[in-house]
């Protein structure tokens, strides 16, 4: 199935903290933003802010770290690790987090949502 | 059933009549077709303790700590025991035995467990009442109280124990002079260069020696308690007068009862433990084999097996016991092995001194140089494990023996024997008994980790003195399983927290980026980033949200604040030393009513204010440092609270000023990152109203100056601290604060509590003491200049954070707009406010209110 895609401007470039995130607040919806850079290239990742252990909107407050070869937000709170490709929560599989498209256009970050 | 019942009556509860109980009634488990009945008479008040450890009574270990046993256990173990039971007499007919009290108890078999007494010699006034000695707790309860009464103690008997001894006294606070008959201290274990060695060593800690003094009579003296008079016509004074002159093996008993009794004493027994009666056995202390008796624990325990066996039915036998000893007292080293004197026929020795340095060593070999006799370590015992390897498993002398114990210069290999040297029978552990073929079996019967090794073994868990040697035969033995022996830190690094601490000093590295792409791999985790952050920020004291340190820290230390349940933050400036003038402490009510927020006193003497969101955290500091406030690190591993009570200044009992040395040692280490927090307390006097003593610093006065003690701990398993040093002045209490800061920082795993570094750190107090007291790791200057590196580049990270716009802008909750988390939502208990429940907040947020409507805001005036 091919959705629709809404890619909305959400803030510049340089708002965002290498190896670390900041959150949006679009139509209501508190989104997890993360840019993981390393030597080469600068890597954007988009997650659902709330975090379904702790129950807070925190996990851009997270430390972002690897497993293996899977880039992962780890929760402030009680440090459960979610990948950030899938949403997966690495330590409890019935839980995981929604995924949101994002990308720079230019020096500005949008998100894909609905 | 009852025909199959033999009753064992064990007579003394030492800490060999003890271990018998535990081979007998463990055999019992394995062999239903014999009941063995066992009874214990102890004539002390309370069960087995470890006497071997008997000193540290005095370092804050309780009656408690020392119990090798409980009556619980022993219940468990169906073991009828009896305290305060002497026995007075035993019925050789009847075999029957008769306490104080009148009790009696028939048996099948005696064993003779009565251990030793203190040998006072018959000095003329040796029975007054500050006259004592040390053997049991109920000693050390005297000696405690005559302390209190005393400034000068004497200790007669410059023996192993005479020296322990010495060194309570010292510990308790008394001028410490130690009297010997003998022409050198510790004459059995140490020949005549050691001995002079070790009385310099002594002699430069404050305990004065006098050799070759006989003492005549004790009377009443001049200005002291009493007078000591010797035969050649000098005196001292002393206020107590401490035996230990040498042991006597308690067999009043087993001579009424006309069993064998050696010439000096002891009862006499075969291999298997047996008396001159068939029926009776003696074990420990009073027992006499081969016209000797073996005043250590090892070949006690050694003993109890081969009575327990011979009972039994099985094979074990006592056929003598090493007596090699290894101690470390008032930070000296003393080891002596086999034939220390070098009285074998034949003998040859090999004597490296270094009077400088204050070390003396000696090997004893054969005449053909190719076995190890004996040898005598002062100052440094660090080849001990090695050298005794060799005397016991006769493994074959490299061809220039002196190699052994010369220092070892350039790359020249060390004469360390590795682990796998040693043959399987070689005996790692010897209270326990255990092999280096014992441990091996350990493993292939799934032990899998050096405690599994202790725990199935028992190996390490008697005097301890084995646990480096016990290490190197597990970790070897796990390197040959394919059992990496990891210390990794995680996955990202090969590498332990102390190995990361190095490298990040050592090669200069600045950022975390650096040191994974130099030395790791991997984006990092929970577990090395905050660590590494730790590690940067104690060694170059960089602000925490520079740049390439913000990604690092843990959410607590990135925000400047613990978070809360709800994703709020708390607010903790310091309070140094709990100390706060009326005109802060209305900011703090000004600021928490401003922002709504939760007030508490908390249990570090500050007040914390709970429940500030994110964005709110820049203003909030912004209004309590322009009020004179700083950060308070309550979310950093770093210092948190120097705990303080009032002190001279006010309390009537007060001898030092408390309040202003806490607030001194709260300012000079605020700020320093540390494996773990650090929490300090300073009491002004010894009724410790500061609780000092369960700190990880505790700073307690005196009259003199202040005793210093180190890493304590309360939260999950407390701890009581140690008493590291007394009557320290301000500034060598500074200086050995900043040594054991900083070398903990340098060796102290992640999360490392100071406690839990101490118990793990080898040599334990003792080496602790060395390295920083008697500096022998030559680190001293270096530790302090690091410290006041720290303590010069201190900054209020979050002054630093609210003039830096950059670092300002992560205070927001959203990049693309101002509102707040509504998902924050506070209800009102007890006049203040308290995060909703999530049933509260369902209804709550449905219905649009926030914490706005519940409470009034009042403006900061
Ligand atoms: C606020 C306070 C409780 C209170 O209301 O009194 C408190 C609160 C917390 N303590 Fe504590 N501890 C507080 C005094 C203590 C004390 C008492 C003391 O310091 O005299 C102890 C026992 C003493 C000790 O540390 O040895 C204590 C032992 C702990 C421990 C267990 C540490 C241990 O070694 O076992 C933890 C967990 C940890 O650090 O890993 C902990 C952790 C925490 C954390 C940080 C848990 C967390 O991650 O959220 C709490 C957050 C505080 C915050 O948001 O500011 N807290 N905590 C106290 C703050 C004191 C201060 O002014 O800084
Ligand atoms: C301060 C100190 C430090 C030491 N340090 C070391 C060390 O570092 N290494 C080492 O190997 N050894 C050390 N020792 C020696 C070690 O403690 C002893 O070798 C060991 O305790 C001997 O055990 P035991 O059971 O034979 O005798 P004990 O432990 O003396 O036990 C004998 C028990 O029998 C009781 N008893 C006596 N007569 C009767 C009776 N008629 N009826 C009932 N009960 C009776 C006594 O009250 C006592 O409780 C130290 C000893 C002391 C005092
Ligand atoms: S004891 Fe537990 S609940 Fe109470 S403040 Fe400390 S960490 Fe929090
Ligand atoms: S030698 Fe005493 S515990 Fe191992």
């Amino acid at each position: 199935m091919n959705k629709e895609q809404n890619w909305t401007d959400i803030c510049k470039l340089d708002d965002l903290v290498d190896n670390s995130g900041v959150c949006a607040l679009v139509n209501g919806e508190q989104v997890a933003i993360f840019k993981v850079q390393t030597k080469d290239e600068a890597q954007f990742y988009a997650v659902s802010n709330w975090d379904p252990i702790g129950k807070a909107n925190v996990l851009y407050r997270g430390l972002i770290g690897s497993v293996a070869d899977k880039t992962v937000i780890i929760s402030p709170l009680y440090k459960q690790r979610y990948c950030l490709q899938s949403g997966a929560c690495l330590d409890d599989e019935q839980q995981n987090v929604s995924v949101y498209g994002v990308r720079v256009e230019g020096d500005k970050v949008q998100l894909d949502v609905v | 059933m009852s025909a199959n019942t033999i009753s064992i009556v064990v007579v003394g509860n030492g800490m060999v009549g003890h271990h018998f109980v535990e081979q007998i009634t463990n055999h019992d488990k394995t062999d239903s077709s014999i009941n063995y009945k066992v009874t214990v008479l102890s004539a002390e008040p309370r069960l087995a303790y470890d006497r071997v450890h008997l000193s540290e009574y005095f370092s804050g270990k309780t009656a408690d700590d020392l119990a090798l046993t409980t009556p619980e256990q022993y219940q468990a173990l169906g073991v009828d025991f009896h305290l305060e039971a002497a026995v007075v007499d035993i019925d050789k007919q009847a075999k029957v035995v008769k306490t104080q009290s009148g009790q009696s108890f028939t048996y099948d078999k005696l064993i003779m467990a009565t251990g030793s007494y203190p040998f006072v010699p018959p000095i003329e006034g040796n029975d007054q009442p500050h006259c004592l000695v040390y053997r049991t707790i109920e000693d050390l309860e005297d000696i405690s109280a005559s302390a209190k009464v005393s400034k000068t103690g004497v200790v007669v008997g410059g023996g192993l124990l005479g020296l322990e001894a010495a060194n309570a006294l010292r510990e308790a606070g008394l001028e410490t002079h130690v009297v010997e008959f003998a022409p050198q201290l510790m004459a059995v274990q140490v020949d005549t260069g050691g001995g002079r060695l070790l009385k310099d060593k002594i002699e430069s800690l404050g305990v004065q020696v006098h050799t070759q003094k006989a003492t005549q009579r004790i009377e009443a003296g001049q200005t002291s308690r009493y007078r000591m008079c010797f035969a050649d016509g000098e005196f001292l004074e002393t206020d107590m007068i401490l035996f230990s002159a040498g042991i006597r093996p308690q067999d009043t008993l087993a001579r009424q009862y006309e069993l064998n009794i050696g010439e000096r004493g002891g009862i006499v027994v075969d291999n298997h433990c047996v008396t001159s009666d068939p029926d009776i056995y003696a074990i420990g202390e009073c027992a006499l084999w081969n016209n000797f008796i073996f005043g250590l624990v090892a070949p006690g325990y050694t003993m109890a097996r081969a009575a327990a066996s011979h009972i039994t039915g099985g094979d074990v036998e006592f056929l003598g016991a090493d007596m090699s000893t290894k101690l470390k007292l008032m930070g000296v080293e003393v080891g002596s092995i086999g034939d220390a004197h070098a009285r074998i026929p034949g003998a040859q020795t090999y004597i490296y001194e270094n009077q400088p340095d204050g070390v003396y060593k000696k090997i004893v070999v054969n005449q053909e140089q190719s076995v190890l006799l004996g040898a005598v370590l002062v100052g440094d015992t660090s080849d001990y494990d090695t050298l005794l390897q060799y005397a016991l498993n006769g493994i074959d002398l490299p061809e220039n023996p002196e190699s052994l114990i010369l220092p070892v210069t350039g790359d020249a290999p060390s004469g360390g024997l590795g682990a796998d040297a040693l043959p399987d029978t070689a005996t790692i552990c010897s209270c326990h008994n255990v092999s280096k073929g014992d441990i091996i079996a350990a493993f292939d019967g799934g032990a899998c980790d050096l405690s599994g090794v202790k725990s199935c073994t028992k190996a390490s868990t008697g005097c301890g003195g084995c646990s480096a040697l016990l290490k190197t035969v597990v970790d070897s033995e796990l390197g040959k399983r394919g059992v990496e022996v990891k210390k990794d830190i995680c996955e990202h690094f090969a590498y332990s927290r102390q190995e990361l601490y190095h490298m990040v000093k050592v090669g200069k590295i600045k950022t975390f980026d650096d040191l994974i792409a130099k030395h790791g791999h991997g984006l990092g985790c929970e577990i090395c980033k905050p660590a590494v952050g730790s590690i940067m920020a104690s060694v170059w004291n960089d602000f925490v949200l520079e740049k390439p340190h913000v990604a690092l820290q843990d959410t607590n230390d990135t925000y400047l604040g613990n978070m809360q349940k709800n994703g709020t933050y708390s607010v903790v400036p310091r309070i140094a030393g709990g100390e706060i003038t009326p005109d802060k402490l209305i900011v703090l009510g000004q600021v928490a009513k401003k922002y709504n927020l939760y007030t508490k006193v908390t249990g570090g003497q500050r007040i914390d204010l709970f429940g500030a969101r994110v964005e709110q955290l820049p203003p909030i500091w912004e209004a309590l440092i322009a009020a004179g406030f700083e950060t308070g690190h309550a979310y950093a591993k770093s210092l948190r609270t120097v705990k303080s009570c009032v002190g001279s200044t006010w309390c009537r009992y007060g001898v030092q000023d408390s309040v202003g040395q806490a607030i001194d040692l709260e300012n000079r280490y605020k700020g320093l990152r540390a494996p773990h927090k650090i929490k300090f307390g300073v009491s002004g006097c010894t009724r410790e109203c500061a609780e000092a003593q369960s700190k990880d610093i505790g700073v307690i006065a005196t009259e003199n100056g202040w005793n210093l003690y180190v890493c304590g701990n309360g939260g999950m398993k407390p701890r009581h601290a140690d008493l590291f040093a007394t009557d320290l002045d301000d500034a060598t209490l500074v200086k050995y604060i900043d040594r054991v800061l900083m070398f903990y920082v340098a060796t102290a795993d992640r999360l490392q509590r100071t406690s839990v570094w101490l118990e793990n750190l080898e040599g334990g107090l003792a080496y602790l003491q060395d390295v920083v007291i008697n500096d022998s790791l030559g680190l001293g200057d270096e530790l302090e200049q690091q410290m006041q590196h720290i303590t010069d580049t201190y900054q209020c990270e979050w002054k630093t954070a609210i003039e830096d716009e950059s670092s300002r802008k992560r205070f927001r909750q959203f990049v693309n707009s101002d509102e707040s988390d509504k998902n924050v939502v506070f209800v009102q208990e007890r006049a203040q406010i308290r995060p909703a429940t999530e049933a509260e907040l369902d209804t709550l947020v449905k219905s649009g209110k926030g914490t706005e409507q519940i409470i009034d805001i009042v403006e900061l005036a």
